[in-house]
């Protein structure tokens, strides 16, 4: 298991940087490059180096889609939120017109994490394999529904002519797909959800996205705690501050950065990134959220340090 | 987990000390029910001294939701005060201090929480509770 890229990172819906921000940021780097060196290319890469990501970059707004680089020849990959669209574009021009198989691993059914389904190019063409796993008994369903008429103007069979297979994941049994020992665990959120523990060549992966923690159950910490043990990444829903989760957003599904760090500490892992961002945050909210998700991990600190980013559309993090 | 209480007039100081945090969270919900169930009732002010807390996690900023939200229900102030800095910045972090009254000092929460109370408290010589 080499790594993972994200190609959505946005919690319940899409967004899009608009007019009004990018203009925000424009204003805010040609303020930066006063009295800059930019008569050439590389005075202009400089410059932008130097600059905050939430400046020079953005977070991004696809929904839920991150693909697992097993170092094999198929395509690994957690949920199909809006994100799986680019993702399946750089599929196809990254090998060609060769036939594919593409594993897709489904932490729910909630519409951000299917609703790139229906743009999937990689599976109108003939000869790819798309197999979709789940621990939902809904979820072949769910994904035939959202192409039925009102909603879509092309039915599931009609475009997809058999290649979508499904495979039902029993939680708590080890699985072995692509290479990878997979396991699940079930997750607290509406409709329940699935968290994934992916083990190959000695590293592990955990993603485990739209999951809420009850802080008065101990047993619920521990099994998490045991399902993120020694993780050398584990991709976590950081949805909410703390103080809303438990509040005015209890019961909504979602978890913070401050139980994030926490159980990774207890957990051991080495590397925590949060995803699906709240959709009202802009890029400066992000990006100061993750400062602080980063100092809290320094002075709460009591062994190995762990390392905090935030998932944005087009993160590579190597394994 | 150490924690000693006492009242300046109509105010019931809790102050807790060590860590908060899953080991202890528990003990210091026990502690805080009889004494927020009392403040309730006579919707009197209940001021927590942090200054000797060292840390606390989520399992006990759930508890101090919990007591703000009860002592909210009967109209009655729940303060905190005298944040050692790491556990001033975890409140800032988890938007906490935005939730809860945070106070500087104990006297500044007193002074908060009631005129009797603060009088109280400096006639004692200005002692923390012990």
């Amino acid at each position: 298991m080499k790594g993972v890229r994200f190609w959505g990172t946005r919690g319940s819906l899409p967004v899009a940087l608009t007019s009004a921000g990018l203009g925000r940021k424009l204003r805010e780097l040609l303020r930066a490059a006063r009295g800059q060196a930019i008569a050439t290319d590389a005075d202009i890469e400089r410059l932008l180096a130097g600059l905050p990501f939430a400046l020079a970059g953005t977070y991004g707004g696809h929904s839920a889609c991150v693909q697992i680089d097993t170092g094999g020849p198929d395509f690994v990959v957690c949920d199909m939120g809006s994100g799986l669209r680019p993702f399946g574009q750089a599929a196809m021009a990254q090998r060609g017109g060769k036939a594919q198989t593409f594993h897709i691993f489904m932490s729910h059914l909630h519409w951000d994490h299917i609703m790139g389904l229906p743009f999937f190019v990689p599976a109108f063409i003939p000869g790819n394999r798309v197999i979709v796993y789940g621990s939902h008994r809904e979820l072949e369903m769910a994904l035939r529904r959202q192409q039925e008429p009102p909603s879509f103007p092309v039915g599931f069979d009609t475009i997809f002519e058999g290649r979508i297979e499904f495979r039902h994941l029993e939680p708590g049994v080890t699985h072995d797909v692509a290479g990878l020992r997979v396991s699940t665990m079930l997750q607290r959120h509406t409709g329940d959800s699935y968290g994934y523990r992916f083990e190959a060549q000695g590293k592990v992966l955990v993603y485990s996205t739209d999951s809420e923690h009850p802080l008065a159950d101990p047993a619920h910490t521990e099994r998490f705690v045991h399902f993120f043990r020694d993780a050398d990444l584990v991709i976590f829903d950081a949805m909410y501050s703390l103080a809303d989760a438990i509040s005015v957003k209890a019961d909504w599904g979602h978890s913070s950065n401050v139980v994030g760090v926490e159980l990774c500490q207890l957990a051991g892992v080495r590397h925590l990134c949060m995803t699906h961002h709240e959709p009202v945050f802009d890029d400066a909210a992000i990006e100061a959220m993750l400062a602080e998700t980063r100092r809290l991990e320094e002075i709460t600190r009591s062994a190995a340090p762990l390392q905090v980013s935030a998932a944005y559309d087009g993160l590579e993090i190597a394994l | 987990m150490h924690l000693s209480t006492q009242q300046f007039a109509d105010t019931i100081v809790v102050a807790p000390a060590g860590r908060i945090d899953h080991r202890s969270a528990a003990e210091l919900e026990a502690a805080l029910t009889p004494l927020l169930a009392e403040a309730a009732a006579r919707q009197g002010p209940l001021v927590l001294d942090f200054a000797a807390v060292e840390y606390i996690s989520s399992v006990g900023l759930r508890v101090l939701m919990i007591a703000a939200r009860q002592m909210r229900a009967a109209q009655a102030r729940l303060g905190v005060a005298a944040l050692q800095s790491v556990v001033a910045e975890i409140f800032t972090i988890s938007r906490f201090d935005k939730v809860l009254a945070v106070s500087p000092t104990l006297e500044a929460a007193l002074a908060q929480s009631s005129d009797a109370a603060l009088a109280a408290y400096r006639a004692a010589g200005g002692v923390q509770p012990t």
